[in-house]
């Protein structure tokens, strides 16, 4: 996680060889991030576009409408996603057999297949099927007298669950086995005599898990975590298959009745841009601080 | 208090694989004893050790706490644990927890003290193992010898009847392993059961109401810690005493 140091790390080895101000100079320039002042460049350009030209500036407004779905999206889904990640996880490393196997089984399947595809499946084809299940059990238990219980299964309908809903429980479920991984490879950098000690005090599996393994091992995955975020940042684009109104969808659509694919489009990417170029140095300042701190 | 045996250990087998660790041990410590095991590496000892807590579970034989066998249920191992503190070698401190914190932790989630109670408590171990000033400090701010005192200062705050100490100074500093010999010594003198593996020849003679030899697997000798230094029985004994002893 700390190999991507930068060039800053490195300069300290150099530094009784450098002498005169020309060549600090040149080095200052060979190490400075000249890529994210590209960028800074790029999008303060593109902002002066969006802000000057009318064309841009319109094509900027309708597409902020989706804003508030790219967030919303990005955030319920991340948030379920750590849960059913951290159960993953735990799966992952139980000595229960078939816990273990099953959460393999969720992690293998997730990512052996492109998102793009599982989010058409588990909002089309999955969500669906649970859907139908749940509300024929609905019935049968109504036909049994249970009906506490059948009564609100039965009402569930399938255009009762919105496209935002199933696009969330997609991404949740997708990035949850990813999430998975994250957690599973964090436990298990923490070292067994950790563990050791928990359980020699008296605790149990699961006070040792919340109060001794868990606090540190989240802590070091903190960055992963965070690109993670990152990631769901951008993918949350791939919702707009399901025609939520994410900014993705709404630049198509302002594309498509406009015929401005280049005001829409990159209007789109620099927003994108400016979301995950802030969070990554977000990460990064979290990543730093964590370093300090050993 | 009339003397009992608070452990008892029948025909114990560990296998770890194909490897056979412990081939047969038995062993019975009255309360109050402090009992040292010695013994070249891979002889068994701090797997005997980790037995008693269960740390490692025994492929055969039984072992007796406080009249109680160790079964599988995991609630009643949860609570013989909680009677017997253990001291590990590399200390094993919390490290995102603090000193004093290391020391509370399972004080109020096992046995459910308040946090006056286990602050109080935790801050009555510190002073008895003198570093009551690092309270506050993280573990990677103490040295070797600091973190293993807290590391018995944590055993300690749980009221153990038993004290496991498994080689408590082979990760120090030789200038540090005084400190915490000392601290062992005051609490031997407390009349705390402890069992200590060590390479501390000084703190077996000094401590020791029982000392153990154990090669291969199998207790070879016991007995008091003078008969064995100065006429032991076994060869195997011997040249060990001599190879540990000739500096």
């Amino acid at each position: 996680m700390s190999d991507r140091g930068g060039p800053l790390q490195e300069s300290a080895s150099f530094g009784p060889i450098v002498s005169s101000r020309r060549d600090r100079l040149s080095l200052a320039v060979a190490q400075a991030p000249l890529w994210l002042i590209a960028i800074f460049l790029l999008a303060i350009w593109a902002g002066y576009f969006i802000l000057t030209r009318q064309n841009f500036r319109q094509a900027f407004e309708f597409i902020l409408i989706g804003l508030s779905a790219t967030i919303s999206t990005t955030l319920w889904s991340y948030s379920m996603a750590l849960i059913l990640g951290l159960i993953a996880g735990l799966g992952r490393i139980s000595r229960n057999v078939i816990i273990k196997n099953l959460a393999t089984l969720y992690v293998e399947i997730i990512r052996g297949i492109p998102i793009l595809v599982l989010i058409f499946y588990i909002a089309l084809v999955a969500v669906p099927s649970v859907v139908d299940s749940l509300q024929a059990l609905g019935f049968w238990l109504i036909s049994r007298d249970i009906s506490f219980l059948g009564e609100p299964l039965s009402l569930l309908s399938n255009q009762a669950i919105s496209m935002n809903t199933r696009a969330v429980i997609a991404l949740s479920v997708t990035y949850g086995a990813f999430l998975a991984e994250i957690f599973r490879a964090g436990i298990q950098s923490i070292g067994r005599g950790q563990m050791e000690a928990a359980r020699s005090l008296g605790m149990s599996y699961g006070e040792a898990m919340r109060y001794i393994i868990l606090p540190q091992a989240i802590r070091n995955v903190l960055p992963a975590l965070g690109n993670d975020f990152v990631a769901m940042v951008k993918d949350s684009s791939l919702v707009s298959v399901l025609a939520v109104r994410d900014i993705t969808q709404v630049a198509r659509l302002y594309a498509g009745r406009t015929f401005r694919f280049r005001e829409a489009y990159t209007t789109l990417a620099v927003l994108y841009l400016t979301m995950t170029l802030v969070l990554s140095l977000i990460v990064r300042m979290i990543e730093r601080r964590y370093e300090r701190n050993g | 208090m009339a003397k009992r045996d608070i452990i008892v250990v029948k025909g114990l087998h560990k296998y770890f694989g194909a490897i056979e660790a412990l081939r047969g041990v038995d062993l019975t410590v009255a309360a109050g004893k402090v009992v040292v095991i010695v013994g070249p590496s891979g002889s068994g000892k701090s797997t005997l050790l980790r037995c008693i807590n269960h740390l490692e579970v025994e492929t055969q034989g039984e072992v007796w706490v406080d009249g109680q066998k160790l079964g599988h249920d995991p609630k009643q191992i949860n609570e013989i644990r909680t009677e017997i503190g253990m001291v590990f070698q590399l200390f094993n401190l919390f490290p995102h927890l603090t000193a004093l914190e290391n020391i509370t932790l399972a004080q109020r989630v096992v046995r459910n003290r308040s946090k006056e109670e286990a602050i109080d408590m935790g801050l009555k171990q510190l002073k008895r193992v003198g570093i009551l000033e690092k309270a506050d400090v993280h573990p990677d701010q103490l040295s070797g010898g600091q973190q293993q005192r807290v590391a018995i200062a944590r055993a300690l705050a749980m009221d153990p009847k038993i004290m496991l100490f498994d080689e408590p100074t082979s990760a120090l500093d030789p200038e540090m392993i005084k400190e915490v010999l000392d601290v062992m010594l005051d609490l031997a003198q407390d009349g705390m059961t402890m069992l200590v593996v060590t390479h501390e020849m000084g703190f077996a003679r000094a401590a020791a109401d029982e000392l153990i030899f154990m090669d291969e697997g199998l207790i070879v000798e016991q007995g008091s810690p003078l008969d064995i230094f100065n006429a032991p029985q076994e060869e195997r004994t011997k040249l060990f005493l001599s190879q540990i002893l000739q500096h």
